[in-house]
């Protein structure tokens, strides 16, 4: 074991890490996706896929802890290596300026990663943690998506994690050393669809059922 | 024929030693031709500096001819300059205007410690090498042409990693001060070609380790380092080294 903790610590371990659960975090939030699109589907077509997804029972248990589980590697290593990354260069440049590589997700990655950590918190408050007693799921989301704020801080959250995603998808499969000048640019450009339907399809969401629905 | 000349303003980073304070300090370039490198119009001011009695500003440079890495400086915000593919030295003053102000700036990384103003200690690249960028055989005599039939794919392959020049242009320009595409040109060189082969797992996990303990960032694949890269090394080489490293770490 000793070795895998060793290699966990270096550098491209590190990496590694970051690389596989963000990818469990991309297809979390693809599924989730898919489920949030029968809110389209009115009131009846959402309750139901709950409580088909509730029926899993203890599959459910298992899903959360693995998540709580990646989200915990995912937001320490990252930390960790937002700090080490800042220390690697103690004086800085007086000018500087891009060369062409950076790009808007790939420049703020530790921002909008903590910016997500926040919004999950207050979206679990929002969904998760309430009285299930009380309300059903739907209510819970009529009620909050009735404050224009919630909607405003539900669509601006969103685009975030689009903007994080942007940078993470094709960054994990250079990590795990899937870089290839055949496959990279179709592995870019499903980064970016991947993006835009985050952003889009969540984003929308909220609009949706405050003013439409 | 007498070339176009220009006049600049130059801000350099002077610093005397590590542990002195350092600052920007601002010079006159006056009539430089536009068909010098940008050494030679640092040699120019040096000249005049000289002449004042003043301290010259004090760069690395060896063969000036862009295939040595000893030169390189962050001129306006980019490691090498502006253009693309090219060293200091191989940069012409062609691409300045006239009037321009040129900030000058050593490398910045905890793992490259000031020497004197534009001069930074790159030892730290000389270590992650000695740590297992190299084949361990014994000489011998030469082996007979077409002994070890290499293909072409495989050759090119090589000789793109091996253009590196280790000038640590990339370690300038990475926003953590990552050392990665220097470490993964040096890896997958090795590893591509047969002599390097049998000990290609343990380079791979020899000189990530040396690289981490230099004290150089973290990569996070912000690519600026292959946009600055002198030699047009690419990020693919990253790829590679991470794919050897996890071989040695997993196999």
């Amino acid at each position: 074991m000793n070795w895998f903790i060793e290699m966990l610590r270096s550098s491209i371990g590190k990496k590694l890490m970051m690389a596989i659960t963000g990818l469990a975090f991309i297809l979390f939030l693809l599924i989730h996706l898919i489920g949030n699109l029968t809110l389209y589907g009115g009131k009846e077509l959402f309750l139901s896929y709950v409580d088909h997804l509730h029926a899993l029972g203890p599959l459910i248990r298992v899903a959360e802890i693995g998540l709580l589980t990646f989200a915990i590697i995912h937001v320490s290593t990252g930390l960790i290596l937002f700090w080490q990354n800042l220390q690697a260069r103690p004086v800085r440049y007086q000018v500087d300026k891009r060369a062409g590589g950076r790009t808007i997700g790939s420049a703020t990655m530790p921002y909008t990663g903590v910016l997500i950590l926040g919004f999950v918190v207050v979206h679990l408050l929002n969904f998760h943690f309430i009285d299930h007693t009380q309300q059903t799921v739907f209510q819970a989301v009529d009620a909050t998506f009735a404050m224009l704020p919630y909607v405003v801080f539900y669509t601006v959250a969103v685009i975030v994690v689009a903007i994080h995603v942007s940078h993470g998808f094709w960054s994990l499969f250079q990590t795990i050393g899937a870089n290839h000048i055949k496959y990279m640019p179709a592995i870019k450009g499903l980064g970016v669809i991947i993006s835009l339907l985050v952003a889009a399809g969540f984003g929308f969401i909220p609009v949706y059922v405050s003013f439409i629905m | 024929m007498i070339s176009k000349t220009i006049n600049l303003t130059l801000k350099v980073w002077r610093q005397n030693r590590s542990d002195k304070i350092g600052r920007l300090e601002t010079y006159p370039a006056k009539d430089i031709s536009v068909d010098m490198s940008f050494l030679e119009m640092l040699d120019v001011v040096n000249e005049d500096l000289t002449r004042q009695k003043k301290e010259p500003i004090a760069f690395d440079h060896d063969c000036r001819e862009g295939i040595c890495g000893m030169c390189g400086a962050v001129v306006n915000g980019r490691a090498h300059g502006h253009e693309k593919e090219t060293t200091l030295c191989q940069l012409h003053m062609r691409h300045f205007s006239d009037g321009d102000t040129i900030v000058i700036e050593p490398w910045r990384a905890r793992a490259f410690p000031l020497i004197k103003d534009l001069v930074v200690d790159r030892s730290a690249l000389d270590k992650v090498i000695a740590a297992g960028g190299y084949i361990s055989v014994n000489a011998g005599g030469a082996p007979d042409a077409n002994s070890l039939p290499i293909s072409r794919d495989v050759a090119e392959k090589a000789f793109n990693a091996a253009a590196c020049i280790g000038c640590g242009a990339c370690v300038a320009a990475c926003p953590n001060a990552s050392a990665m595409l220097f470490v993964s040109a040096k890896v997958s060189h090795l590893a591509a070609l047969p002599q390097g082969k049998p000990e290609a797992a343990r380079r791979a996990m020899a000189m990530v380790r040396q690289m981490d303990a230099c004290g150089f960032g973290n990569c996070s694949n912000e690519t600026e380092c292959e946009a600055e890269c002198p030699k047009g090394i690419s990020i693919i080489e990253i790829a590679r080294l991470n794919r050897e490293y996890f071989k040695s770490e997993f196999a």
